[in-house]
């Protein structure tokens, strides 16, 4: 059952990646890095279940606080760059 | 049984996450895609590991309150800014122009 | 009373995130007084009373009909993901919201956002931008009822 859920994770990743490495401007690979984010969020909590360990949930919190500054940062990133 | 199901039906949504990051046409739409499909991936992924584990159960539920708080904010600062600095794509109407383009050409 | 509902805040997500335990509990106690005495100056909020009324209305009316619109998305984002060409017929629209208040605007562009094939990019005051995969509505008006009208009817119940 794991190995299903894992192999339909992955093939997210897997894509998410894919239009990191191909997205013509900046933004496309924001969105990407946005997406694998919120992935890898649930990537932590399945380990969480697999090693039968709550501290991950906590690496998982932290993780998504994270990833909500960094997708911000990259945003005021992208759009501050056009006014200089 | 209901968490084998919820977790594969967020592995599911996770896979379509990323295709339509991969196959969306233009830039808006791949936000929309990638949004919708990985919070809802995210929310049952995490429920799932909740009710195998109801002990973290308290924990999951506020992960799952700050990714439905953080992202759809996330995602929209990155349309506003995608707006702002790329060549737009076909659209049938456009009412963000008045906003940002209005105020350049002053 | 402000000291209060800071201290209570800071001190029930402290214990939730670190479990219970009376170790935990005195630290967290500890912790959360010292932030209490430096952050309280600057945060501003009002204290509602009717706040635990309005929080069993918002899980209760509100939590079920996202729930719902969400799944709804999520099979029309299956669908156009899957589907061998996709079309497009894609706009930024603005619609009016009656909605006052900051959470209250939020929750609403949070929603909208999560909703099949809209994607909110701005709130200008009480103007939201909204981008939409497929634009149906000629009017302003007619926007307005597809998209918002729903979740503002539900919200007024909350946030008034």
């Amino acid at each position: 059952m794991i190995y299903l859920v894992f192999g339909l994770v992955g093939t997210g990743v897997l894509f998410s990646i894919l239009r990191l490495i191909k997205g013509p401007t900046l933004a496309d690979r924001a969105v990407a890095v946005d997406t694998l984010n919120i992935i890898v969020i649930g990537i932590i909590a399945l380990v969480a279940l697999i090693e039968k360990n709550s501290l991950f949930l906590d690496i998982a919190i932290v993780y998504a606080i994270l990833a909500f500054l960094e997708t911000v940062v990259f945003a005021r990133f992208v759009e501050g760059k056009h006014d200089s | 049984m209901i968490a084998n199901i919820l977790l594969v039906i967020g592995g599911l949504f996770y896979m379509l996450g990323g295709l339509g990051v991969f196959r969306m046409p233009d830039t808006f739409n791949r936000i929309q895609a990638g949004t919708k499909a990985t919070t809802l991936g995210a929310f049952s992924i995490l429920l799932g590991v909740g009710v195998s584990e109801p002990s973290w159960l308290l924990k999951v539920v506020f992960i799952i309150i700050l990714i439905a708080l953080t992202n759809p904010i996330g995602s929209s600062s990155l349309a506003k800014a995608a707006y702002q600095k790329n060549k737009l794509p076909e659209l049938t109407q456009d009412d963000l122009k008045e906003l940002y383009r209005g105020d350049k050409n002053d | 009373m402000k000291y209060l509902a800071t201290f209570l805040v800071l001190f029930a997500s402290y214990v939730l995130l670190a479990g219970f335990e009376v170790t935990e509990l005195a630290v967290g106690a500890v912790i959360a007084v010292i932030l209490t005495i430096l952050i309280t100056k600057h945060v501003e909020y009002k204290i509602d009373y009717l706040l635990p009324y309005k929080l069993v209305v918002f899980l209760v009316v509100y939590l079920p009909v996202f729930i719902y619109q969400l799944i709804l998305a999520n099979i029309d984002v299956a669908r156009r993901v899957l589907s061998p060409k996709i079309p497009l017929n894609s706009g930024f629209v603005k619609i009016k919201t009656d909605l006052d208040g900051e959470f209250g605007k939020l929750t609403l562009a949070n929603s909208i956002t999560l909703t099949p094939g809209t994607l909110t990019v701005d709130v200008d005051n009480d103007e939201l931008y909204i981008h939409c995969i497929d634009v149906k509505g000629k009017s302003e008006e007619e926007n307005r009822k597809n998209i918002s009208s729903l979740f503002e009817r539900v919200l007024r119940v909350v946030f008034k």
